[in-house]
């Protein structure tokens, strides 16, 4: 009993400090002075929300670049990772489709990110190479020259982390939607 | 490659510099320094007054179960209470216990994923609120070890340790990892989930929450669970490069810091820089092996048109750069964090191979406190031996160990093969554990032996493929969890009692110094033949056998 009181008594102020006041502060300070990503990233386009800057949305029009396999199919709800070996069977099927989807042979091999499911399932990018490979199909479906889009596509990579991680990546949905302000 | 070098030295080295006044100030602040603040806790508790190990244990017992029974009920009913905007329904009794056993014991083991389980409530004040205080007992616990260990008369004060570790040491660095989160574009909101309309037309709903907050503790406090299913691998939960940067030092520096904050409380710097070493090198041939491991492609796509020059991609986000997967799969199991930056199911064979033998070793740098804790009976099993090599009565700094102790260390040290081996070697023959895999073959055995590995090293990450959310699971390893968490606190706080019940006899030129490199080297190599013996049958069965039959 003499143990059971100061318990009850630490319980109740740590969750007093932790739990209300620790939550308040932080959240009045992000919605206070970051409030676009506190609240999610939400890109609004004409007033109408289309997605979060970074969370993965699904593309299967020729006419859009897509992004990276998703285990949960895009389901924001439900964020997975496909959880499969390396090695597993399961992962040389699923990799089959999408190279029949994007059509690429032993003469055109398709980036690896392209095949390969994220941790999340919610990848918002995709690699420079990734981007590039699906120019042509853009350019093609949109009736525009690949020389533009390639141009746009570079204009949207930005490297991971400067010195640290020099590699460049595209944010697929910032570059779909330049892709449609391109032809308004 | 060069990039990635920096990367580490800049995580690591940049971290063990920042741990060192963090341990400083730490050790200052358990001898009492901050008197004002010392009378402020005492008033806000009660229950003050110096205590001996029995009484410490006590409290930090009576401590637990309040927070076990808080949180079981706050879980139970969260669907009845308010801040709950997606409407989160009732949650079954076994997960319940297992998820209040898995922040109780700090492990944060998670069998559901948080956005589509619990409300905004449950996570911030059942689940957020363990994070803080659960943390906060092992480095309490470690201040009583090593307040025995160096000489005085009593452990302390349960109830004033824990609010010193919560509010002076875990909180502030909260607030600076939250802020920083914030910045890098983790959400904080109590708004639900958004919903938008994609450019092809479809709906989307888009989970979020009070990420940046929960974020920052969860990887502070050696924590790991996140506030969705995949964890730091989300990108609302990890957006970009330098959050990940932060949310990998936040793992580290206060397993750190620790080691610092033991050697000066004992009064033993070098001591201290003795044991860093030792946890230093075991961290950095975790971290070849698996840096190495992972540059491997991934071989389902080895005979496909695929380009692969960066290394096996599956389960893994661009943005966090090349380099994230296995270096946070090392520190994540080195400490007992069990966040996750990349799908450790999707490690490559030997990759995942890494952070079992974290688990299995559990004290470089180790969890918040504990992982000093089990250093100390890696420490005692080193003296005991190197002592019986030359004939010598076993002392580590003065304290003669004899029978009495050395049966409490081998009961501690013993109960972490024996939880793993046990619970992996019945799961795997039954249909508890056959039922529920995501993978065949060796690297379905590698899931279970992962599962039991996390629960009883109080880690919490997963081979996630594993459909982990049943009776048996949750029991199993629910049970495992608290037997792993608190026999290894209480049993050193018994062996130290022991230890300060008898007369410290002076050390001499025959004593085994414990500050130079012979005793470092004793040292590493007795956690290295305990840790390869025992658990190298397991490895062979599972990620060596799936690497030697599949890799090509």
């Amino acid at each position: 009993m003499q143990y059971i009181l100061p318990s009850i008594r630490l319980w109740l102020v740590t969750f007093f400090v932790c739990v209300v006041l620790y939550t308040a502060l932080i959240l009045g300070f992000a919605q206070g002075v970051t409030p676009y990503s506190a609240n999610g990233s939400i890109i609004a386009v004409e007033g109408k929300a289309v997605g979060s800057e970074l969370v993965a949305q699904k593309f299967t029009s020729p006419r859009y670049f897509w992004p990276r396999p998703s285990a949960p199919d895009y389901n924001a709800m439900g964020a997975a990772g496909s959880n499969k070996s390396p090695t597993s069977p399961d992962l040389t099927a699923r990799a089959q489709d999408t190279i029949a989807a994007y059509g690429a042979t032993a003469a055109n091999p398709i980036p690896g990110d392209l095949v390969a499911a994220s941790g999340g399932g919610l990848d918002p990018h995709i690699s420079l190479a990734g981007a590039l490979y699906q120019v042509d199909r853009v350019a093609e479906a949109r009736g525009l020259t690949p020389a533009a889009i390639k141009q746009l596509v570079e204009s949207q990579a930005t490297s991971v982390g400067g010195t640290l991680a020099p590699e460049r990546i595209v944010n697929v949905l910032e570059l779909n939607l330049a892709l449609d302000r391109l032809e308004q | 490659m060069l990039a990635s070098i920096l990367t580490i030295t800049l995580v690591i080295g940049g971290t063990a510099l920042l741990s060192w006044p963090l341990g400083t100030y730490m050790a200052a602040l358990f001898s009492g320094r901050f008197a004002r603040a010392d009378r402020l806790f005492t008033t806000f508790t009660g229950g003050a007054g110096e205590q001996d190990w029995k009484s410490y244990a006590l409290a930090l017992a009576a401590f637990n179960v309040v927070m076990f029974v808080f949180v079981f009920a706050l879980l139970a009913t969260h669907h009845l209470l308010p801040l709950n905007p997606d409407g989160q329904g009732a949650t079954s009794l076994h997960l319940i216990f297992n998820t209040a056993a898995s922040f109780v014991t700090n492990t944060n083991l998670q069998h559901y994923s948080g956005e589509s389980t619990f409300s905004y409530l449950a996570q911030l004040g059942g689940l957020m609120w363990l994070q803080f205080v659960s943390a906060a007992t092992g480095i309490a616990a470690l201040a009583a070890v090593a307040r025995g260990i160096g000489g005085q008369a009593s452990m302390g004060n349960f109830f004033l340790d824990v609010q010193r570790a919560t509010f002076l040491i875990l909180l502030p660095l909260a607030i600076i990892v939250a802020v920083w989160l914030t910045l890098s574009g983790v959400p904080m909101t109590l708004e639900g989930a958004a919903t938008v309309t994609t450019l092809e037309g479809a709906a989307q709903t888009i989970a979020r929450g009070p990420v940046a907050a929960f974020v920052a503790i969860k990887q502070l406090g050696t924590n790991g669970g996140g506030f969705f299913g995949p964890n730091s691998t989300h990108p609302l939960e990890n957006p970009s490069f330098w959050a990940n940067l932060i949310e990998l030092a936040a793992i580290i520096i206060i397993p750190m810091a620790c080691v610092w904050m033991f050697g000066k409380m004992i009064n033993r710097p070098r001591h201290a820089m003795v044991l860093f070493g030792v946890m230093a090198a075991l961290l950095a041939i975790k971290l070849t092996a698996a840096v190495t491991f992972e540059s491997a492609p991934t071989m389902a796509f080895a005979d496909l048109p695929v380009q692969q020059d960066v290394g096996n991609l599956e389960g893994k986000e661009l943005r966090l750069g090349a380099i994230t997967g296995p270096l946070w799969a090392v520190i994540t199991t080195a400490t007992s964090n069990g966040s996750v930056g990349a799908m450790h199911d999707s490690l490559n064979p030997l990759t995942g191979l890494v952070p079992m033998a974290g688990m299995w070793l559990n004290e470089t740098f180790g969890g918040v406190g504990v992982g000093m804790i089990n250093m100390f009976l890696y420490i005692a099993l080193a003296v005991f031996v190197a002592g019986m090599m030359v004939g010598r009565t076993p002392e580590y700094l003065g304290h003669r160990i004899e029978g009495r102790e050395m049966r409490l260390v081998v009961l501690a040290l013993i109960s972490h093969p024996l939880l793993i081996l046990g619970g992996t070697a019945l799961f795997a023959a039954t249909p508890w554990g056959l039922d529920t895999l995501n993978n065949t073959g060796a690297h379905g055995f590698s899931e279970i032996l992962y599962e039991f590995s996390s629960a009883a090293a109080n880690n919490g990450s997963g081979f996630e493929g594993l459909g982990d959310n049943t009776p048996a699971w949750n029991i199993a390893t629910g049970l495992v969890m608290l037997i792993a968490r608190f026999l290894p606190i209480i049993v050193p706080l018994a062996i130290v009692g022991s230890l300060m019940a008898k007369r410290r006899s002076a050390e001499s030129a025959g004593t085994l110094s414990v500050e130079g490199p012979t005793f470092g080297v004793m040292l590493f190599i007795t956690i290295l033949i305990f840790g390869a013996l025992t658990f190298f049958p397991a490895a062979a069965l599972g990620p060596i056998a799936e690497h030697v039959t599949l890799m090509r």
